[in-house]
């Protein structure tokens, strides 16, 4: 390998064209460009910043990817950045409160060693928290209930037993236990 | 001593990061400018190349470089043999980038680098490669090793990469006096790890320092950096490899080297600029590491009344397109298919085979799944063949308490050294596994289903794991003079495992600061680059121990500046709550001003420098500032290498049913009674089995690695390769038993393999238990899917209702 050389003249982008985006996330207004074909798990990690969103699969099983789209769970994987224009997104970064505590569900997580390597929990709390947060769905919060409440998230590391524990922890914290 | 951590279950000191969207995975580092990889993969078994093309490539908008095997300087090798054994006669390993010939489907062919992945990706589809014919192939490793076989690596007659024997004891006298045999052949899987994080490698050349810094998703980020320093032909110190936060790894990132862990750093070094490569799902698949598939013939020759005099056993072990790792996975389940029984003639012979799919390294288990398979199937039998119940037999054999330690003359383990098992209490662990059960209301239970033409059964599996193997690991630890906080190091890496929390507790207990003050510092060479890597089950030990006696040592630095610090005698200090006191009194100094005080200054900086500053009174001294043989500061560091492997063990039960219509299972309960010596924290510990369960629940009945008879991938993606969901895992019952090991100071055994050893034979055991009223032959294969239940089934002339 050659000890100098002249700095080559690289691209600078890729000649993909550009959308406008205008979308809402944790709250903040946003207008970006964007390639269409730019999937939102992407525009939010590397374009915003926002890598608490992890990515798993890029085919929408394993749940890592897993946001909040208007009020539902999703899995940004599956989701162009240009599908959310006009849209409320959330992620993990959003659930943290102003003075650093805790959502109760992140809470529950914590106190129940609900996490081992940390990869595949954003998905989780966002999907938990969409059916917790949802106050006109039934829930049920047996063993069995909660089980299938998780069944859009894979974790390799826990055996999900404690998650199961850490969702019923957070639901009574959030009364949706009644 | 003041208040122990150490057995506490003391709350992760990682998890408000990990919980927040702060964890720094590697494709989390903020690298601007950065360009990203992606690979041509071969899209065949075995075929020789003809050409490579890559002018459409290289034109395609957005593309920097393309890199082939001609391209790559002095990388274009075939990479090294990372443990070489005498029984690995034809060792072979893969090339970075193929030349001539490709071995398997997804062997990477050519890399385009580009302005974003996206672009690298189309680009790689323009990367323009001839093959030859493809070649004929064996995927099945008892073909594979027929004279009329098609050969992996043309010089490796019958595919065999390594043949070994091992003998312990006088196998064929046991086999002379024995008056029962019990034969069995018995079959595991290929599966993959199938960590959430796929692997992932970022590079940047620093061409102002000549500094190399390397992010890698591995789980050996010291040997990593010595491989490309050695490669590359750098200083190691030019070279800093950074493990961060790694989602997963479960054996599969403790390879090195895989392709992209020397062409991304090739590539950044020689465009100055950052490179990445992220492993996607698919190719997770298809390049990244696996393992299980071994098939056993096994026989134990007994006495009538069920003691097991001698075992043989000769396996297969199918060890994929290349054997970078060595035989470690065949070596460990060689030496570990005699259990925990008593057994003291065996004969044990395996050959590893190579067949053109993935390479195999060890996944979580190395061997051990396998082995167990093979020796509790084979306990099971002999139960039967006898007339026995499944836990006397098995009571009949086990290494009493009194015969520790135990050793297994002339058989060597995975690391060459002796196979002594140390300690445990196993007769204990049956006995409670037994009574956590409660066999009569299962006999209840079983025998009214009957009635209501359901099929519940019980199954149960011992297991050993040996953990915790050498050569050595360290441990560093500072005192920091401002903030009095404890920063710690060593030279392993964490996937989720915990070692920010129990190596605090052991720090914590011999400096009395709050475990959450205690800062480990892991995996970056930049912070402590002595050690080799986290696998087999071995953090605890190795590492605890070290960053324990690294720990001892600074708690006398402390109580020794202590004392001179307060005028107080060491034997009436104590130390708690991050200040050393003098007992009964409300005399007191805290940790951060002892280590200041340690540190000759010259500047006062702040109020605890002041007193150890040269015109300070406490610091007047005619002598040097430092005295012979001391150094600055409150700094420690220690090794720790085991004389060998200490053995943990335990025994898991089920009982579940069967609906012989579906073939479906429904496990009722799951108990595990397990035993890794001192416990550091049992929540972690817990997590630890739990985990492992649901692995090895994976494994006994849904995660299959698929391939076609041309070694084409068949379910190389996350909608076919099953991995359980929390709706396919049951609840799991925990037991603890503590017996220390007698090997090392905290006494500990490592725990991270343990559950998912013994699932697979646990629920086979229980099925065959279920179904015995139908007759149902011997379930000697993993998986247990539904088709292969349904298929013993027939063939066991069941025949099913209309």
């Amino acid at each position: 390998m050659k000890q100098y050389k002249i700095r080559s003249d690289y691209p600078e982008r890729s000649d993909d064209p550009l959308h406008s985006v205008n979308v809402t996330v944790n709250g903040q207004k946003i207008t970006r460009k964007v390639s269409p074909r730019r999937l939102l798990a992407d525009f939010l990690r590397h374009e915003l910043g926002l890598t608490g969103t992890h990515v798993g699969c890029e085919h929408g099983v394993c749940g890592c990817c897993t946001v909040i789209i208007d009020g539902s769970a999703a899995r940004s994987c599956l989701t162009f950045a240009v599908q959310v224009d006009g849209a409320e997104v959330r992620t993990v970064e959003s659930l943290q409160n102003e003075d650093g505590t805790l959502h109760p569900v992140q809470e529950a997580f914590k106190d129940c060693h609900a996490l081992q390597c940390g990869f595949c929990t954003p998905g989780f709390l966002m999907s938990i928290v969409s059916q917790l947060e949802d106050s006109d769905s039934e829930l049920d919060l047996s063993d069995d209930g909660i089980r299938i409440m998780l069944s859009g998230n894979l974790c390799r590391c826990t055996g999900y037993q404690n998650i199961v524990t850490a969702v019923r922890q957070a639901a009574e914290r959030l009364n949706r236990d009644q | 001593m003041a208040t122990r951590t150490f057995g506490e279950r003391v709350q992760r000191n990682n998890d408000q990061r990990l919980l927040t969207g702060g964890g720094r995975y590697v494709d989390d580092i903020p690298l601007v400018g950065a360009l990203h990889a992606a690979f041509v993969r071969s899209p065949y078994a075995r075929a020789q190349i003809v050409s490579i093309d890559t002018s459409l490539a290289k034109k395609h908008p957005g593309v920097i470089e393309v890199y082939t095997c001609d391209n790559i300087g002095n990388l274009d090798i075939e990479m090294p043999l990372l443990i070489p054994h005498p029984a690995l006669h034809s060792p072979k390993t893969q090339r970075p980038l193929a030349r001539e010939g490709v071995y398997y489907v997804g062997q990477t062919v050519a890399m385009v680098v580009a302005i974003d992945r996206y672009v690298a990706e189309d680009a790689s589809r323009l990367v323009e490669v001839e093959y030859s014919e493809p070649l004929k192939c064996s995927i099945e490793i008892e073909e594979a090793v027929l004279d009329s076989a098609p050969l992996v690596h043309p010089d490796v007659p019958n595919n065999i990469a390594a043949h070994c024997v091992q003998v312990s004891g006088e196998p064929e006298k046991a086999f002379q006096d024995a008056e029962h045999f019990t034969k069995l052949r018995v079959r595991v899987d290929r599966s993959t790890a199938a960590p959430m994080e796929c692997r992932a490698v970022a590079a940047r050349f620093d061409s102002v320092s000549g500094e190399l810094t390397v992010w890698d998703g591995t789980q050996a980020p010291i040997s990593v950096r010595g491989g490309i320093a050695s490669i590359f032909n750098i200083d190691e110190d030019k070279v800093r490899v950074i493990a961060p936060d790694v989602g997963g790894g479960f054996g599969q990132k403790v390879l090195l080297f895989y392709p992209d862990e020397l062409l991304v750093p090739y590539a950044a070094m020689e465009l100055n600029r950052p490179v990445k490569y992220i492993e996607d799902r698919t190719e997770n698949f298809l390049g990244s590491t696996q393992e299980r598939t071994q098939i056993h013939e096994l026989e134990l020759a007994s006495t009538k009344d069920g003691i097991v005099l001698g075992l043989k056993d000769s396996f297969l072990h199918d060890t994929g397109a290349f054997i970078p790792y060595g035989i470690a996975v065949a070596q460990v389940a060689s030496s570990g298919v005699l259990g925990p029984y008593r057994i003291p003639n065996s004969r044990v012979e395996y050959k590893a085979i190579y067949t053109p799919i993935v390479p195999v390294t060890p996944y979580r288990g190395c061997g051990r799944p396998h082995a167990c398979f093979a020796i509790e199937r084979a306990m099971d039998q002999l139960a039967d063949e006898l007339g026995l119940d499944r836990f006397e037999v098995r009571r009949r054999n086990l290494i009493a308490e009194d015969e520790f330690p135990y050793e297994r003359p002339n058989l060597l383990f995975a690391d060459g050294l002796a196979v002594i098992y140390d300690s445990g209490q196993y007769t204990k662990a049956l006995d409670m596994i037994h009574e956590k059960i409660d066999l009569d209301d299962f006999k209840l239970q079983q025998s009214e289903a009957a009635k209501d033409g359901r099929y519940l059964g019980l199954g149960l599996s011992f297991y050993v794991e040996a953990t915790g193997i050498g050569p050595y690991e360290g441990g560093h630890i500072k005192i920091h003079p401002i903030t009095g906080k404890v920063y710690v190091n060593t030279g392993l890496t964490t996937q989720g495992q915990g070692h920010e929390t129990v190596f605090a507790q052991i720090v914590s207990d011999q400096l009395g600061v709050d475990p959450a003050d205690v800062i480990l510092v892991e995996g970056d060479t930049g912070a402590f680059d002595w050690g080799v890597a986290t696998y087999a089950s071995r953090a605890a030990v190795v590492s605890g121990n070290a960053i324990h006696l690294a720990s001892v040592k600074a708690r006398k630095i402390v109580m020794e500046a202590a004392g001179n610090m307060l005028e107080a005698s060491t034997d009436d200090l104590e130390l708690e709550g991050g200040e050393v006191k003098v007992r009964g009194s409300d005399v007191s100094v805290s940790l951060a001003a002892v280590a200041t005080a340690c540190n000759p200054l010259r500047y006062a900086f702040n109020e605890a420098a002041q007193a150890a500053t040269q015109f300070a009174p406490a610091a007047r001294s005619d002598e040097p500032a430092l005295g012979d043989g001391r150094a600055p500061g409150i700094e420690t560091t220690e090794y720790y290498a085991p004389p060998h492997a200490t053995w943990a063990y335990g025994v898991h039960a089920a009982i579940l049913e069967v609906d012989p219509g579906l073939c479906s299972i429904d496990i009722k309960r799951y108990i595990c009674v397990h035993d890794c010596g001192n416990m550091i924290n049992p929540t972690l510990v817990e997590g630890q089995v739990m985990g492992g369960v649901a692995q090895g629940m994976g494994g006994a009945f849904f995660e299959r690695v698929e391939f076609d008879s041309e070694g084409n991938p068949r379910n190389a993606n996350f909608m076919d390769f099953l991995v359980p969901y929390a709706t396919e895992v049951p609840q799991i019952e925990l037991h603890h038993i503590e017996t220390p090991s007698p090997l090392n100071p905290l006494g500990v055994k490592g725990v991270g393999e343990a559950g998912t050893i013994p699932v697979a034979p646990v629920i086979a055991s229980a099925i065959e238990d279920a179904l015995k009223p139908l007759g149902i032959k011997k379930l000697h294969n993993v998986p247990l899917s539904p088709n292969s239940i349904y298929e013993a089934l027939i063939e066991s002339g069941w025949e099913p209702k209309a």
